[in-house]
This record gives structure tokens, C-alpha cells and sequence, in this order.
């Protein structure tokens, strides 16, 4: 009787309004089988970190194509380590340049999309980080 | 508190007001984990508290907009609200897309509001299973009144009727001709309705064929007891008291037009239920209700187990074959043989 799924929280921190490529990754975790909460645009980092809270998620993706990723994530990390989050799983998706990705996995980042990755490669990448096979 | 701790441990938090503790429990509610059952028994003395607003209505119509706005309404007032938005699960991936906070950002920051969005996970009736019970945790939890939002509804997903103690359904212009608001089904379960995005051109015409489906002819509930009548406990109220007409309320949820008069009609009908019984009456049926379906769904399991699923196939290729009518196999299951 018992079934549990792998939760996402999908949000757009910041000020572009292109939120094609999140809504991509939405249908793509859906269906892998995931419940994905989407938030829409214009997120700040306390409106992401509270629904990651009461939506009990397991995975934050963030969507950013502003350029602004640097101030956001580390803000967003913050905040979910204050809320007791610190063990969510915290992806990030959009333009990051090459240089800025070892700093974002230092900070806590399990992974790094850039555009054009296969769907199928971040729905792997959430299974084997959450070690589970199911949903 | 521990990595894992116990569904025990969680309700124990929900009841000191630990938000974090109150959303790792709903997944444990929504999971139907063992655990879980014995946390919802341990919350259940503290229930009985919150005020269910069930709100539902056809894809489109501005439900989530409504419900935001109706909730700050409700913050301007004092009270506290705990909102659980439905989507439905896909039948092919059984994963969903939950896009109902999309609407609410307003309430964000709000420490007297908690949001959660959930997937039916199958079920049809515009609810997910374990609604009723989440809904339950949140009244646990202290909130004056919880909002249930339902799947975008049609004219079956009356569900909410069963949980809610009072149902809105929302209408919007342009939706359907007369036909349709005399259709069954989930027009006769609002206690109000509400036509929102009333700015748009036709509104007339559809609360007109709102109010003519309505004097066609008052529905009856038919919950459960309606003659053992409780005390009255508000004395200030006219004594005749115990027939609700329905309203029509229009709305223009994004600019916040009519919400004034939607919290007024909800605060009557929460009035009404109170004086004339009904309030006890529904939870009577409600009650009545989820004990028949959880002995349903118990007794069945425990026959699948005593019998072995493969009797169960047995008993279906003995139905194909025209070897004994499904009347019979029922009795020869319930018989053991």
C-alpha cells in the first residue's frame, strides 16, 4: 500500500522571464514518475527555500539564465540550511559558464546542467544521488 | 531531532507547531506508511478544530487565484490557513506537474499560512486518497480554517463534498451554455457559488443560468441525521435558521473584486451549519463514510490475503468460462471454497 516519489521543487530564481528550459525539465522529471512542484518565475530565494520546506522535497532544481547565479545559489543554499534543509539535493540548470561550476559544486551543488543536456541524464543523475531505483 | 525520525516523534512536533516536522509527516500520510497511521491516531484527539473550505470547479476558471486571494482575505480577518492544492498524476508515468503555487506567491513569507501541493495518485473524485487525512494533520496543527483545492473538476469529481464543510464551485463566463449549469453533479454540491473573472463579457448570462438552475428546484443533502439537531450555540441568530439558499458570488480573483462578499458568504454558511445541526450532520456522514471505506478496502485486503490471489484468478476464468455466474463466485470466495 505503501509507495513513496522522488518530490522536485523546480524554480526560477531572478529576473529573466524564460522559463522554457524549467518547464522542460518539469514534464521530463514528471515523466520519469517524480512529483514536480513549479513554482513560475521571479522566485526569490526565500520563496524558494519555504516551499522546498512545506513541500517536503527531496531535490531543488533552480533555472537560471540572468547571469546571476553566483548571488543566487549561495543564497538559496543559505536559506535551506537554515530551514534544516541542508540535505536537499541542489541541482542547477541554465547558461553557467564552465569556470563557475566547480565553485557552484563546492558550494554545495550536487550537479550542473547546461543547455542541451539530455533530459534523461539529470533524471540519472536524481535517481543514483537518491539511491533509489523506484519512481 | 534524528535524520528519520518516527512518525510518532513528527506528530509530537506538529502538535509544538514545527513546520518541518508538519511537512515530513504529510509525505509519510501521503506514502500511507505504517508508521503513519499510528501518527494520524496520535493527532486525531486534537482535531475537530479547523474550518474545511473545499473549492472546486472546471480547469481554467481561476481556482488557485481565488484561493490566494481568498486566503490573505482570511489573514486580514486573523485566522491561520493551511492550503492543499491537487493536481492529478499521470496515468502513463505516475509522476505530475504541480503548478498550483504558481498562483499563490502572495503568500509567501506568511508564517500563518503553509501550502501544500499534492498529486492524486490515481484517484478520480478530485482528491488524492490521503486528502482527507492531510487535511487532518494541518487541523492538528493548529490552523483555524484549510483550503482544499481540487483537481480542475468536471461534473463527477464531487468528492470534496464529502470533506469539505462548506464547497465553493467556480464558475467563469464562457465556459458552457445553460445546458450545462443544470447538469448534474457538481453544481448540486455547492453551498456557493462563485462566477469569477466577472470583468469578462457574459457574465450576465451566466449567473442567469446559475439563478435558474437553482430555482428549479432546491437540492436536498441528505447527510445523515438531519433530525437530531444539536444545540444551538449561537443564540443571536434567527431562530429559522436551517435552510440555506444558495448564493452566487462574483469575483474577480487578480484584482481582488467580490472577495470581501465570498468571506461574508463563507462566514454565513459556517454560521448556518452551526445552527441548524448540519455542521454535526456532515461530520456524522463524513465520519460514517471513511469507516465503511476503510472496512471496505481492510476486509478486502485481508480476503485477498486469506484466499491467495490465485483464487481470485480461479474465480474469474471460472466467471469466463460460464462455469458459475460472478454472483456465485462471490459466495464461493466468501466461502472459502
Amino acid at each position: 500500500m505503501s509507495e513513496s516519489k522522488i518530490r522536485v521543487l523546480i524554480a526560477k530564481p531572478g529576473l529573466d522571464g524564460h522559463d522554457r528550459g524549467a518547464k522542460v525539465i518539469a514534464r521530463a522529471l514528471r515523466d520519469a514518475g517524480m512529483e514536480v512542484i513549479y513554482t513560475g518565475l521571479r522566485q526569490t530565494p526565500e520563496m524558494i527555500a519555504e516551499a522546498a520546506l512545506q513541500e517536503d522535497v527531496d531535490v531543488v532544481g533552480l533555472s537560471i539564465l540572468s547571469g546571476a547565479h553566483m548571488a543566487l545559489v549561495p543564497r538559496v543554499k543559505q536559506l535551506l540550511e537554515a530551514e534544516g534543509l541542508g540535505d536537499v539535493l541542489l541541482l542547477v540548470g541554465g547558461i553557467i559558464p564552465d569556470e563557475d561550476v566547480p565553485k557552484l559544486r563546492e558550494l554545495g551543488v550536487s550537479a550542473v546542467f547546461g543547455p542541451g543536456t539530455n533530459t534523461q541524464e539529470i533524471v540519472e543523475h536524481i535517481r543514483a544521488a537518491l539511491q533509489r531505483e523506484t519512481s | 531531532m534524528p535524520r528519520t525520525p518516527t512518525a510518532e516523534a513528527l506528530a509530537e512536533a506538529v502538535l509544538r507547531g514545527e513546520r518541518r516536522a508538519l511537512a515530513r509527516l504529510i509525505t509519510r500520510v501521503e506514502n500511507r506508511t505504517t508508521d503513519a497511521q499510528d501518527a494520524l491516531a496520535t493527532l486525531h484527539p486534537h482535531t475537530g478544530h479547523a474550518y474545511v473550505v473545499g473549492v472546486t470547479g472546471a480547469p481554467g476558471t481561476g481556482k488557485s487565484t481565488l484561493v490566494n486571494v481568498l486566503t490573505r482575505a482570511l489573514r486580514e480577518r486573523g485566522q491561520t490557513v493551511g492550503i492543499i492544492a491537487v493536481d492529478p498524476t499521470s496515468p502513463f508515468s505516475g509522476g505530475a506537474v504541480l503548478g498550483d503555487r504558481i498562483r499563490m506567491g502572495d503568500l509567501v513569507g506568511d508564517r500563518g499560512v503553509f501550502i501544500r501541493s499534492m498529486a492524486n495518485r490515481g484517484s478520480l473524485g478530485g482528491l488524492a486518497a490521503t486528502t482527507g487525512d492531510v487535511a487532518r494533520v494541518l487541523d492538528a496543527a493548529g490552523f483555524d480554517v484549510v483550503v482544499i483545492e481540487t483537481v480542475g473538476a468536471g461534473q463527477s469529481e464531487v468528492e470534496i463534498a464529502g470533506t469539505a464543510h462548506t464547497t465553493l464551485v467556480v464558475e467563469a463566463p464562457g465556459l458552457g451554455d445553460d445546458v450545462q449549469a443544470i447538469k448534474a453533479g457538481i453544481l448540486e454540491i455547492a453551498d456557493v457559488l462563485v462566477v469569477n473573472k466577472a470583468d469578462r463579457p457574459g457574465v450576465e448570462h451566466t449567473v442567469r443560468a446559475l439563478q435558474a438552475m437553482l430555482s428549479l428546484g432546491h437540492r436536498l443533502r441528505t447527510v445523515g441525521h438531519h433530525g437530531q439537531r444539536m444545540a444551538v450555540e449561537e443564540t443571536s441568530a434567527p431562530p429559522e435558521y436551517d435552510f440555506w439558499d444558495v448564493p452566487i458570488v462574483q469575483t474577480v480573483a487578480i484584482s481582488g473584486e467580490g472577495i470581501a462578499e465570498l468571506v461574508d458568504a463563507l462566514e454565513r454558511h459556517r454560521a448556518y451549519l452551526r445552527q441548524s445541526g448540519d455542521w454535526h450532520a456532515r461530520e456524522r456522514a463524513r465520519v460514517t463514510a471513511e469507516l465503511r471505506a476503510r472496512l471496505q478496502e481492510t476486509l478486502w485486503e485481508r480476503l485477498l490475503e486469506e484466499r491467495g490471489a490465485e483464487a481470485l484468478s480461479a474465480a474469474v476464468e471460472q466467471v469466463l468460462a460460464r462455469e458459475l455466474a460472478p454472483q456465485q463466485a462471490v459466495r464461493a470466495l466468501l466461502n472459502g471454497r
